[in-house]
């Protein structure tokens, strides 16, 4: 077995067991930080497939991830008050059904990501950088000035939504419905990762000229991934909202796009479970150093600092060797 | 609405364009001469404002403090360049957008942890304050005015720098072809040291401006760096004349959007409060509405050569 393989399988089965512990001991805080690693870490599986198997440096994927957040929001704000949506062609009153609201979540993200993505795609390099991070900002103004849905201020949702046979409020249930997402991600990540539409992806990070004398399109090829991209992070952040019971415009900050690529980058560009072990670290040292210092991200910034500089592949890249899917 | 209150608002437009080329020229001189993006050019805005709230405060001088922040920022810029940045430049862009940000983090922290999360006050100096009537009987607060002549003046100043001097024909120079200037015999590094705490020295100087009329405190810089971004890609990456036509281009039509939509909006729609709402998320979205017309027509942006 390769080195990373058993990575891979370690990091997936201790992200399993420790929350399986904390519950066994009554640890209900070790399996909230579990639940966060597991959301934070399908939000950057997300960013992954753009900016890994892609390329596509998008530092506006906070955009994604808030409107999956107030795609919950504000279908459970409506459900909670008895407001309906709309009431033209029929009655649509809201929902706190998870499985609805992540219907709408994918959607919704998707879309936002085809039309940003039809307009970014245009440009490359650091024109391409710019233009998601302002699209992304956009959002946080736009949702920061709409005071129905809360404004500056955010939202706060009740209860959690409901999922068939599962009572979410119980925090072991909610991680086990995110811990499974997060494998349903990782493992769409690596279906696409292996399909010819994954290879067309990453050639043209490699080589655009050449698969386009091939006759492939790399445009269309770059939107549907960063489409698929921005759809798993809208997900991850309707997740997010949900284990909060809150949304807010911080969601479309310009610091969570930057934090859900840390993720990526903490964990190694375009490895597989990069995110995960990015994610499980990030939590870890917000844990740690927060502790220790107000100051914390200070501590990160100079981390990620030396990650940049000198330790290129991340803590996938340093453990298991050798990069494979970079060039 | 009255001619004097649209005359108002477009001088306001006009300093807020001014302060944002400012920040853009900053950032589109180092990356035309070096290819670097820079996420940490709202840090040395943020330097600036600090270190002209903690000299004027010291020394009850506002110049000296405009000085102080001249300064700061430019060493801050010298420094981050030498220590950090001149390892990036061979490297992705991605590695760039990594640095910086982390850059951003242990600026933004340090500061904090240095100055505390409370706002710092930086006050218009006895000279500038109060109003000024302008022909036609408006009246205008005279450092709003100072703002735009120092911009101006500024901008003035950086042609005049790029088009005439030694130091301009290397930098244009830098930008067409960096081995061929190296191969005349020019220190490069030194050349992009001086190049990046240019630009360093001119955020500093908008962060000092600006933080005279709004509160002084971390994270004042990145929602300007990002305005500053929408300015260059509608201007064009690498234009000095493309950040000074897109920051006014922003500075106006944001501003005169915030006050004239929900105007607007209020003519034809029936519930007034409504109008307003609509209007002011519109108006929120203005400038990347312009952004995104520009991706569509013209993706290198007004003045940007072509791809």
């Amino acid at each position: 077995m390769r080195r990373e393989t058993i990575i891979n399988a370690a990091l997936a089965i201790g992200l399993l067991a420790i929350p399986l512990w904390a519950h066994v001991t009554g640890e209900i805080f070790t399996i909230t930080l579990s639940t966060r690693v597991a959301i934070l870490a399908l939000a950057a599986v997300g960013l992954n497939l753009a900016l890994g198997l892609g390329g596509l440096i998008s530092f506006g994927h906070a955009a994604y991830f808030g409107l999956g957040g107030y795609a919950m929001g504000i279908l459970a704000f409506h459900a909670q008050n008895y407001d309906p949506i709309f009431t033209w062609p029929f009655v649509f009153a809201g929902t706190k059904q998870m499985l609805v609201i992540w219907v709408v979540a994918l959607i919704v993200s998707g879309l936002a990501a085809f039309v940003i993505g039809m307009l970014t795609l245009r440009t490359s390099g650091a024109y391409f950088i710019m233009a998601t991070l302002a699209f992304g900002q956009m959002l946080y103004y736009l949702f920061v000035s709409w005071p129905k849905y809360g404004g500056e201020d955010g939202m706060s949702i009740y209860l959690r939504n409901d999922f068939p046979g599962v009572n979410t409020l119980d925090p072991i249930q909610f991680f086990l419905i995110c811990y499974v997402l997060l494998m349903l991600g990782i493992f769409v990540s690596w279906r696409i990762a292996r399909s010819p539409f994954g290879l067309a992806l990453q050639a043209s990070r490699q080589n655009a000229e050449r698969v386009e004398t091939v006759g492939i399109t790399p445009f269309r090829i770059r939107l549907a991934a960063f489409v698929i991209s921005g759809m798993i992070t809208g997900l991850a952040g309707a997740l997010m909202a949900d284990l909060n019971r809150f949304v807010g415009p911080t969601m479309f900050s310009w610091q969570t796009s930057g934090e859900i690529m840390i993720l990526v980058i903490l964990g190694g560009v375009a490895r597989l479970y990069g995110p995960v072990a990015g994610a499980a670290l990030f939590i870890l040292l917000e844990h740690w150093l927060g502790g220790v210092s107000d100051y914390w991200l200070a501590f990160v910034g100079a981390l990620l600092l030396l990650v940049v500089l000198f330790a290129r592949g991340g803590l996938i890249g340093s453990l298991a060797g050798r990069e494979v899917a970079h060039d | 609405m009255t001619t004097i209150l649209f005359i108002e608002q477009v001088l306001n437009g006009l300093q807020f364009g001014v302060m944002l080329f400012l920040m853009a020229a900053g950032l589109t001189l180092v990356f035309g001469v070096m290819g670097l993006i820079n996420l940490a050019h709202g840090s040395l805005y943020m330097i600036g404002a600090f270190a002209a709230a903690t000299v004027s405060a010291a020394t009850g001088n506002f110049v000296l403090g405009l000085v102080a922040a001249l300064a700061a920022a430019a060493m801050a810029g010298a420094v981050v360049e030498i220590a950090v940045i001149r390892r990036l430049y061979r490297r992705d862009h991605l590695d760039q957008v990594l640095a910086t940000f982390a850059l951003i983090l242990i600026f933004s922290e340090g500061t904090r942890w240095v100055f505390g999360s409370f706002p710092l006050y930086l006050d218009i100096p006895e000279m500038l304050s109060g109003p000024v009537t302008l022909p036609g009987g408006i009246e205008y607060p005279v450092y709003r005015l100072f703002i735009i002549v120092m911009g101006l003046a500024v901008a003035a100043l950086l042609f005049w720098l790029i088009a005439r001097t030694r130091l301009g024909i290397q930098i244009r120079a830098g930008e067409a072809d960096r081995e061929m200037i190296a191969a005349l015999g020019i220190d490069i590094s030194k050349l992009y040291t001086v190049v990046f705490a240019l630009g360093a020295a001119l955020a500093g100087m908008a962060g000092a401006l600006v933080g005279a009329i709004q509160s002084v405190e971390v994270g004042m810089g990145e929602p300007v760096l990002i305005l500053a971004f929408v300015t260059i890609i509608i201007g064009g990456i690498g234009s000095i004349k493309g950040a000074f036509v897109g920051a006014l281009l922003v500075g106006l039509i944001d501003t005169l959007g915030r006050t004239m939509l929900p105007l607007v909006f209020g003519s034809f729609m029936a519930d007034a409060s409504a109008a307003t709402t609509v209007g002011s998320a519109l108006a929120s979205m203005l400038i990347y509405i312009l952004m995104a017309g520009v991706l569509i027509a013209r993706p290198q942006g007004l003045f940007g050569a072509a791809a």
